[in-house]
């Protein structure tokens, strides 16, 4: 697929070490707060092809092994280093379907930059703002050839939800001659891509044109279609698909069972996220789907979902918005770019606190949230620090929105109505790690769905194994 | 797209319509709903499925205008479409032969009513109904309830058709002339099915409603549908719409259903504001 391509020799390695690590462009904080749009601009082509310049061309390139998926990286950051991005957008496409996806959300700074070796002296290549660039400029430019489909091969493959694992697994299974339909509850494809991160940190545009790839490339969607309630597992294969792979992801949300969670004003994040990303919420009344605005905003949870959440309440709230988190800074989950950008917008934090409950106003409207104190304990054997209140720290303060994002469980519908397929105690699809394949025969399963609240790359990686797997079980199978 | 192949106008502000739906339609079972989102602009509403066709493919829901929504939908006609219908959800209603039955529809809770009532019919019980409305121009499926019925029981708030007064007057009279009613089930406003609850927990009668929070995806992704059941948080999309009412806490969800009181009426103005319901297409 890839077109002939003669690299130019290396320029000098210590000019090259010289040259420092090139930050993204980004709206201004006071700005963007007034609106949706995506916070970093992007590299333009002269920044990526200076950025690219300080990847040292390892022999052993560590990278690559940080990477779930393996791209190769050295490879695709050489060719933007000479310009030639289209080549580097498909040296990406080779292992990754998502490459404008995971270059905004992957966290590459525990990934593929952890092991650059740049890093252990200064900062690592910008692989993931390289990663970016190279698949905006490819989509920019029109034009994204697709692979060549071989012949049918006779066989159907249902893939059940349509988030990242869902997609690479219909990808690579059409890419194999396969024909395959995602069956997807919700109106739109892309699942937590779609619902749960937010415009400004993933456009939606961009989730649309990576889905749009895969329809050109054949994959058939089936929107409003709940597996479960529509049809079960074993309807699809009664309407002729030979194989079935499941990525309906985590989404049921958790509460954390405090009184009050029921007061008019807390939300979960899912319902919080999914109001404003895919009913389009924040431009209520054009559209109709409301969200309480609020003056102060709590939002409980110190991951990924709860910045996005804050992120979002700071564009929507009207005086500010609290982040409360059980334990202290170091330990939040969420990636740093993501802690820095909420900081930079103006969200607060209070770390190593909790709610203890929210209190009302005669309609049944929050209108104050008590807080407790927490300490840490000494390690357990997970090796964190638990956190336990501090007895008689409770302290008081207004709010009337809550977002609770402290998790989600597995939502049931598949399970309960397929029990063939097996569930550990927390309600996840249990799998063979190396295949994919669940306790029901012909079906596959991966991403949220078995690992519980994970990321998108993994969720991906998933997906491929899932439908390397499904070929050889449908290309083996006589039956 | 979801065709609708029938619109029959039942009531002031309550009409009929037949959608064309052959995979939901060949799922459904009494006590399911859909969610529908009428265009790209829409918010997603969940309505009961009143009846189906499996041979013609088709559902029945019934819509009473109460918001923006509900008025878009009400001023679509027969042959126009609908852009996302997504169903069967929410568990079906346990069936079986209780011995009698009394089936209680309040305003457009009648609508959900009716396939129950049709349902436990079917079942071989002996089925009691009573349906009402604030007046007679309200009042809806009346025939048809009567066909599912062993004896129907009509009231209206005003007086102005049959029995003057509440369908729960009606139950009252049925509890004092002592006879034999081994299960309730009501459905209609919150207030109504608190004020049956409130009745048949004296007396010891297991009462079955049916919930409508507000839902967003209607698939237990969300939680806005959570209500308090026996002290526990339910999603009423998936473990109900119907729970055992005496363990409901209604006025939790009375107060939650308000949240978006200012939201809504904003969203009709805005609506009326251009010359009333406007075309579904933008
Ligand atoms: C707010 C938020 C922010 C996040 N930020 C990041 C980040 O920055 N980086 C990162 O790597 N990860 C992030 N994650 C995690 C990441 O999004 C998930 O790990 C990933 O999306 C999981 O992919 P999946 O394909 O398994 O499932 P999902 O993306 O959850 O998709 C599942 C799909 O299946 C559908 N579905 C469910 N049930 C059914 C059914 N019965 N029938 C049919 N369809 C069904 C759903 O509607 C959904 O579309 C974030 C998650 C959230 C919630
Ligand atoms: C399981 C279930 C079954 C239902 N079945 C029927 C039915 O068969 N016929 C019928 O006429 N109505 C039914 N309803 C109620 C119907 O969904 C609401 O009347 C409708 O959503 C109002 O939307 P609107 O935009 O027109 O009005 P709005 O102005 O938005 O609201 C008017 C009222 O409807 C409630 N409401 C608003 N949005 C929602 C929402 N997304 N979900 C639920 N309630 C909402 C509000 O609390 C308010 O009291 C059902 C509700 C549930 C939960
Ligand atoms: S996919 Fe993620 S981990 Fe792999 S190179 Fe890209 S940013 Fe790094
Ligand atoms: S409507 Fe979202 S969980 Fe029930």
């Amino acid at each position: 697929m890839l077109r002939e391509v003669t690299l130019k020799p290396l320029a000098d390695k210590s000019a090259r070490m010289k040259i420092p690590r090139q930050d993204m462009p980004e709206q201004d904080p006071l700005e963007r707060i007034t609106n949706f749009r995506e916070v970093p601009f992007g590299y333009t082509e002269e920044l990526a092809m200076k950025e690219a310049t300080r990847c040292l061309q390892c022999k052993d390139p560590q990278c690559v092994a940080g990477c779930p998926v393996n791209i190769n990286i050295p490879w695709f950051v050489r060719l933007v280093a000479e310009g030639k991005f289209i080549e580097a957008a498909w040296k990406i496409r080779e292992t990754n379907l998502l490459p404008a996806v995971c270059g905004r959300v992957c966290r590459q700074e525990d990934q593929c930059e952890k092991f650059c070796i740049r890093g252990k002296k200064g900062k690592a290549v910008a692989i993931g703002a390289l990663e970016r660039f190279v698949a905006d400029y490819e989509r920019e430019k029109g034009d994204v050839p697709i692979p060549e489909i071989p012949a049918w091969t006779g066989k159907k493959v249902a893939v059940v939800g349509s988030g990242p694992a869902g997609l690479t697994a219909a990808g690579d299974l059409v890419k194999r001659g396969h024909r395959v339909t995602i069956f997807e509850a919700l109106h739109v494809p892309g699942g937590v891509l779609m619902y749960g991160i937010p415009e400004f940190r993933l456009p939606k545009k961009i989730v649309k044109a990576e889905i749009e790839y895969l329809k050109r490339m054949g994959v058939e969607f089936e929107f409003n279609a709940v597996i479960g309630k529509l049809f079960t597992v074993d309807d699809l294969f009664a309407e002729g698909y030979d194989a079935v792979f499941i990525g309906t992801g985590a989404g049921l949300p958790i509460f954390m069972n405090i009184p009050g969670e029921n007061l008019v004003g807390v939300y979960s994040s899912n319902e919080y996220l999914t109001r404003v990303n895919l009913m389009r919420a924040y431009r209520f009344p054009e559209y109709d789907t409301p969200v309480l605005r609020g003056r102060k905003v709590i939002v409980v949870g110190g991951g990924n979902t709860a910045l996005d959440a804050s992120r979002t309440a700071r564009r929507l709230c009207y005086e500010d918005v609290t982040v409360v988190y059980r334990r202290s800074r170091e330990e939040m989950p969420a990636r740093r770019e993501e802690i820095k950008h909420a900081e930079e917008e103006g969200v607060k934090f209070l770390f190593l606190t909790a709610p203890t409950r929210y209190l009302g106003d005669r309609e049944g409207r929050l209108v104050r949230a008590e807080l407790v104190r927490m300490e840490l304990s000494g390690p357990d054997e997970s090796g964190r620090r638990r956190p336990l209140p501090a007895a008689g720290s409770e302290f008081q303060i207004d709010a009337d929105i809550v977002i609770v994002a402290v998790g989600n469980l597995i939502n049931p519908i598949i399970p309960l109505s397929s029990p063939d397929i097996r569930v550990n105690r927390c309600g996840n699809i249990i799998v063979e790690p190396s295949t994919e394949k669940t306790s029901k025969k012909g079906v596959f399963a991966g991403g949220d769905i078995v690992r519980g609240g994970a990321t998108v790359i993994l969720a991906m990686g998933d997906g491929r194994r899932a439908a390397y797997n499904i070929h050889e079980y449908l290309t083996d199978n006589k039956g | 797209m979801f065709e609708i192949v029938e619109k029959v106008r039942l009531a002031h502000s309550v009409a009929l319509f037949r959608l064309k739906a052959p995979a939901i339609a060949s799922k459904r079972k009494a006590g399911q709903f859909i969610m529908l989102r009428l265009n790209e602009y829409g918010e997603r509403i969940p309505l009961t499925i009143v009846d189906s066709d499996p041979e013609q493919g088709t559902i029945t829901l019934i819509s009473q205008e109460m918001g923006k929504t509900t008025s878009m939908l009400g001023a679509l006609d027969k042959g126009a479409s609908i852009l996302d219908v997504v169903g069967p959800l929410g568990k079906p209603t346990h069936v079986e032969n209780f011995g009698t039955a009394v089936c209680i529809g309040g305003g457009i809770g009648t609508a959900p009513v009716y396939p129950i009532t049709a349902a436990l019919k079917n079942a071989g019980n002996k089925v009691l109904s009573v349906i009402g409305a604030r007046t007679k121009g309200l009042l809806i499926l009346e025939d048809e309830m009567r066909k599912v019925s062993d004896e129907l029981f009509v009231t209206t708030d005003d007086g102005s058709y049959k029995h003057h007064g509440f369908v729960t007057q009606i139950l009252q009279n049925l509890i004092e002339e002592q006879t034999k009613i081994n299960v309730v089930f009501a459905i209609g406003p919150l207030s109504m099915m608190r004020a049956v609850c409130n009745l048949t927990r004296q007396h010891g009668l297991p009462t079955i409603v049916s919930l409508n929070p507000i839902m967003v995806d209607g698939t237990g992704m969300c939680g806005s549908c959570r209500v308090t059941v026996g002290g526990k948080n339910m999603f009423a999309c998936v473990d109900g719409p119907e729970f055992n009412g005496h363990e409901v806490d209604f006025d939790e969800l009375i107060r939650r259903n308000r949240s978006y009181f200012k939201e809504e009426k904003m969203a009709m103005e805005e609506l009326t504001y251009h010359e009333g319901p406007r075309c579904y297409e933008r």
